[in-house]
């Protein structure tokens, strides 16, 4: 905890070596008797898209909200580029993006007016705000929607502005809560185009998905059953592990809760 | 301080983008000044009323043309019968029927004394107090001129000065109540909504996961409606200067700081709503249910507090609206300084205070 709480420059230094974007360690959330987050520990590296999945109510949306400081956890520790997450806020908010179920942008702005208010909450100067715009415009083609009122636009629009958005002050991190949710599976599929451009760039993914085909593009997945990280490997490997064709079986095997035929079959039940 | 512009400005995207919002905004206050001010009123005007003279004589005609002479009051029958009165009644044709014991004058001059009985409809009890009383009072005004010769002894003369509103015009009286609820309805109504709104679209989540601090998403939201809520302050005054002369007697400058105080305690309201309801139907109850009712019938703007059973006396010193009222009566009506309101400032201030600390420890809350 002591070295965590040093100043933010040394811990950032250390973090770099390590490539870690993110570290948790027993990260615990309780509502009264109801344990949501039950002491999950992981590590997200640099540039990694890390899926983050599990059923509904797993507590995956709980896990993500401490993790984007928004809210406190009852025990443990975060650290989430370079800021304990609980003593920085001020740094965290800085430097991650967070898209919603919700793709959350005014519907009653235009895209343009949409861009500039973010652009203007995270602090962007006027130019670089416009700057960003036009690329914005240029990159998804918005030429003839970009003075629309976002809340005439297609949800599949609304989700690729939104990222693009979650994007617009260049975070080190960008987490993305169930963003594929009700669109259609072509636009699915460029959504994930862009995630591998962010990514490749050097943007860090977080993301949770219910699509257990899209924990494939993933390059390492946890699947929560219950509050715990019941399983975190590669796709390949957990496949492999789990002995499944498809992380959809892998899912499924877990999310069952445990089975004696399981080496892993152990926690939800202590 | 930019970022804070930017987000002001798209607070007024907002409002000007919802014609709802508009509609409650500049719609409301004037529809409910004109409303108040021409619509409803205490005073009578022409009321329909109904003569049944048993007597018929000179006095009772003198005195019948006396009211209908009087503009209060239009002689819209004549009754012939008992029993025509319950119908007249039923009908709804009047509501008043003036009825004169036979022999009037006769009885008046042999035994000094003649009886005339005034029924009225009171359905509406305060109309129907109102009639008795001027008919009471034109009569009586009648019997002073025919005793204007003769000496009565031990004569107690009751003369009356009404002060601060001599014409006693109820615009008078419901300007400082209208003014008060629209501005508790802009403020806290109207904020509370719109920051619900952002809980349920999830943007509100956004701007927490910003750099802004969680009291500049507040403030920021809040300070648009501070805006607006001072506009509509000046119209309701402008209104009622200019189309029912109600007078400003006391410092236009306090009145201004004085209703600013109040938006302010109408807005810390507002984010109280905001805080514990989760979606915009529930503030919109809430404000509603828990604001408008008793501003409205425990302030004191229609129905006197002193009145009141005690309990309700007593709860109604925790209504904001209460002290505002008294402050406004105090400055427009009786033209008083901060010396003689500075109680009603105080209490006004201290609720403030409570709600904005009470916010920020229930969105604290909100946030673990």
């Amino acid at each position: 905890m002591n070295t965590w709480r040093s100043s933010n420059a040394s811990t950032q230094n250390k973090k770099m070596k390590n490539n870690n974007v993110i570290e948790v360690e027993n990260l615990t959330k309780k509502f009264g008797d109801f344990t949501a987050v039950n002491s999950i520990t992981f590590e997200v590296k640099k540039g990694e898209i890390f899926g983050f999945l599990g059923a509904n109510g797993a507590g995956k949306t709980t896990a993500i909200k401490m993790l984007i400081g928004i809210s406190k956890p009852t025990s443990g520790k975060a650290q989430v580029a370079g800021f304990n997450v609980f003593t920085h806020p001020e740094g965290l908010k800085k430097n991650i993006g967070y898209m919603s179920q919700k793709f959350a942008l005014y519907d009653d702005l235009t895209v343009k007016e949409n861009i500039t208010f973010f652009g203007g909450i995270y602090g962007l100067s006027r130019a670089k705000i416009k700057e960003k715009r036009s690329e914005l415009v240029e990159e998804l083609s918005l030429e003839d929607i970009v003075n629309e009122l976002v809340g005439s636009l297609p949800l599949g629009w609304k989700q690729k502005i939104s990222f693009s958005v979650a994007l617009l002050h260049e975070p080190k991190i960008v987490f993305l809560d169930e963003p594929t949710g009700g669109v259609d599976p072509i636009t699915r599929r460029q959504f994930w185009e862009m995630i591998y451009k962010a990514s490749n760039s050097g943007t860090t993914i977080f993301v949770t998905t219910h699509y257990m085909d899209e924990a494939e593009y993933c390059d390492r997945v946890s699947i929560m059953v219950d509050g715990k990280i019941e399983a975190l490997d590669t796709p390949k490997k957990l496949k492999e592990h789990y002995k499944a064709d498809n992380m959809n079986e892998v899912f499924l095997k877990l999310a069952r809760g445990p089975s004696p035929a399981l080496p892993e079959g152990k926690g939800a039940n202590n | 301080m930019k970022r804070f512009i930017g987000f002001i400005k798209k607070e007024f995207y907002h409002i000007f983008r919802d014609t709802r919002s508009l509609f409650i905004l500049f719609g409301m206050p004037i529809a409910q000044i004109l409303l108040f001010g021409f619509a409803i009123t205490n005073e009578i005007n022409n009321v329909d009323i109904a003569v049944f003279d048993k007597s018929n004589d000179a006095t009772t005609q003198e005195i019948v043309q006396k009211i209908s002479a009087s503009n209060y009051f239009s002689i819209k029958q004549n009754i012939t019968n008992e029993a025509e009165i319950e119908t007249v009644f039923q009908k709804g044709k009047v509501l008043a029927v003036l009825v004169f014991e036979k022999d009037f004058k006769k009885n008046l001059t042999k035994d000094n004394a003649a009886k005339v009985h005034v029924i009225t409809d009171a359905t509406d009890p305060n109309t129907a107090n109102s009639i008795t009383n001027y008919i009471s009072a034109i009569i009586g005004s009648y019997q002073k001129e025919m005793n204007k010769n003769s000496t009565l002894e031990y004569q107690i003369e009751t003369k009356s000065r009404m002060v601060y509103n001599p014409e006693l015009k109820s615009v008078f009286m419901f300007v400082p109540g209208v003014m008060t609820i629209i501005l508790m309805l802009v403020s806290a109504m109207m904020t509370s909504i719109s920051i619900t709104r952002e809980k349920e679209l999830g943007t509100m989540e956004i701007l927490l996961v910003s750099p802004l601090k969680p009291f500049q998403v507040i403030v920021g939201k809040v300070i648009p409606y501070i805006f607006l809520s001072i506009i509509n302050a000046v119209v309701i005054v402008i209104l009622s200067l200019f189309i029912f002369k109600m007078p400003v007697q006391g410092s236009l400058f306090l009145l201004a700081l004085e209703s600013v105080l109040f938006i302010i305690t109408s807005l810390s309201l507002g984010i109280l709503i905001s805080t514990v309801s989760a979606t915009q139907q529930t503030a919109m109850m809430i404000s509603l249910m828990g604001l408008m009712l008793p501003t409205i019938l425990l302030s004191g703007f229609i129905f006197p507090v002193s009145s009141m059973p005690l309990p309700l006396q007593v709860i109604s010193n925790i209504i904001p609206a209460k002290w505002f009222i008294l402050i406004l009566k105090g400055i427009m009506l009786k033209g008083v300084g901060l010396a003689f309101i500075w109680k009603e400032t105080l209490i006004l201030f201290g609720m403030t205070l409570f709600f904005i600390a009470l916010s920020v420890k229930k969105y604290k809350i909100r946030l673990e």
